[in-house]
């Protein structure tokens, strides 16, 4: 039994055990994973609205008169591209082109800018900024207790929180700065979900009585379960499991967000695996028939013998398509769509083929 | 829906073991499953890979998995004995091991091998101070 001693509590806490949330530890913090039921809440995010409680992503300000050329030193995308009130997903690499976090970027002033990060990849993050921040006239802040984080998605999100909360919304990837509870809060339009809607940072003892008047309007809380769930059906990566240190951006299929002539840290070595190509490549995939895919789980080709071809990353039981499904790197020759491979699920092997990206889509 | 809420059912007539398994014997039969409490930990039951009808299975040892969304847990045996039938049903309707885990959610029927094992099981008195601990 690991102690929870050490484990920290979001802003919103007491709300999850009313609520009767089942509570794990997750990076450091206790979260909840579930309250009624992750088909259910991700359900309500496909068709209407859903609330998360991600408090524990962490925050970091850079300002500075040299905060733009420490970012675009910093972050694999082109920073220069953002505008005031703009938002940003990049990737922070290490000197041989490994993920050190993906992570959105919300420029917030001229020389002010809002790094939000993974949590478990926070203090991480923020020492390795903070020492290359040295060279330039920047000034680098942990703000994370500062801020309480609630991601409202879901097709009506908007709709439900700008008439809950009397405040204009910023279109996708932006950020503007508003009120909430009285007090001053950044509502941006990004989420994890693959459905439209907002994140909203706001003072962490605002948080209680915004998650009350979001419940009082129906939208429905939501678990880390589901925003797992929600993100694996449209493919979007999770850093320790598709984005670790020793993979790069290219192999993740993340190639769009880097651009090298930029001159960041990394760049160099992801300009050479997007020229060589990379020997594994990141597909989506989903169960043929019956079985569940979890990470780590073999893959091999449907019929090829006992030889491992790749490994699975994230997987799942997919509520929206309603079959196992998740994401694997394999040998980049095999990694087309339609390919026929097998993912050994603890010793069985379940029938899968490599499908396009995202799994689920509105339309699909 | 029993997931979530707060208190859990356990039967009297029926034998558990610690792993939160349960057993309904009849005669040199036993019908077996999964309690409340094991359904309401895993959350929505989405797949249960059964054992094959002949196949063996051992006290203690797993036999089977149920699987949730985001987890999988074997199903260990109370007793031992060779399965005579699994419940189809439950590879279209996997969450009657939530809806109703003593009834419609059964997941073997075996013909016991060491009836005497059925000694060693708790009753509902303990296995519920057991889950207080």
């Amino acid at each position: 039994m690991i102690t929870n001693a050490a484990l920290r509590q979001t802003p919103l806490y007491e709300q999850h055990v009313e609520l009767g949330a089942k509570i794990v530890p997750f990076a450091g913090w206790e979260m909840p994973v579930q309250y009624e039921g992750i088909r259910e809440e991700h359900s309500a995010v496909r068709r209407y609205a859903g609330m998360f409680d991600v408090s524990h992503m962490g925050e970091v300000e850079v300002e500075g008169p040299e905060a733009l050329p420490f970012l675009q030193r910093l972050l694999s995308n082109d920073v220069a591209k953002i505008e005031i009130g703009g938002a940003q997903y990049s990737c922070l690499c290490n000197a041989e082109g490994g993920v050190l976090d993906d992570l959105f970027v919300y420029r917030l002033g001229a020389d002010n800018y809002l790094i939000v990060t993974n949590a478990s990849n926070h203090i991480a993050d923020l020492e390795w900024i903070g020492r290359h921040s040295r060279e330039f006239g920047v000034i680098v802040r942990d703000v994370a207790d500062r801020f309480a984080m609630l991601a409202v998605q879901g097709p009506h999100a908007r709709q439900v929180l700008a008439r809950t909360l009397g405040i204009e919304l910023p279109p996708r990837f932006h950020v503007s700065r508003v009120r909430v509870g009285g007090r001053p809060a950044l509502a941006c339009g990004t989420g994890y979900t693959g459905e439209d809607g907002v994140e909203l940072l706001v003072d962490p003892e605002v948080a209680p009585p915004l998650w009350s008047r979001l419940l009082d309007a129906a939208v429905v809380p939501c678990g880390l379960g589901a925003r797992d769930t929600l993100r694996l059906e449209v493919c979007f990566p999770l850093h320790g499991n598709e984005l670790t240190p020793e993979r790069n951006p290219i192999e993740a299929g993340l190639g769009w967000c880097c651009k090298e002539e930029t001159g960041f840290i990394g760049s160099e070595a992801i300009a050479r695996a997007r020229a060589e190509g990379t020997a594994e490549k990141l597909v989506a995939f989903t169960i043929e028939g019956q079985g569940i895919p979890r990470g780590g789980n073999p893959v091999m080709m449907r019929g090829g013998g006992e030889e491992q071809v790749g490994a699975v990353s994230s997987g799942t039981y997919s509520p929206s398509l309603e079959v196992g499904a998740g994401m694997a790197y394999v040998r980049s020759e095999l990694a087309e769509v339609g390919t026929e491979i097998e993912i050994d699920v603890r010793g069985k092997r379940r029938p899968a083929r490599i499908a396009s990206k995202p799994l689920y889509s509105k339309r699909s | 829906m029993a997931t979530g809420s707060s208190e859990g059912t356990y039967p009297d007539d029926l034998r558990y073991h610690e792993e939160h398994d349960w057993a309904r014997i009849e005669g040199d039969q036993a019908t077996l499953g999964i309690t409340w409490y094991a359904q309401d930990s895993l959350g929505e039951v989405v797949f249960f890979d059964p054992p094959e009808v002949g196949a063996t299975i051992q006290k203690d040892s797993s036999y089977a998995e149920v699987e949730s969304v985001k987890a999988v847990s074997d199903v260990i045996a109370p007793l031992s004995g060779e399965v005579v039938e699994v419940n189809d049903a439950l590879e279209d309707a996997p969450e009657k091991v939530n809806e109703d885990p003593y009834g419609e959610g059964w997941l073997v029927k075996v013909r016991l091998t060491s009836p005497e094992e059925a000694e060693t099981l708790l009753g509902v008195a303990e296995y519920r101070k057991m889950l207080d601990r």
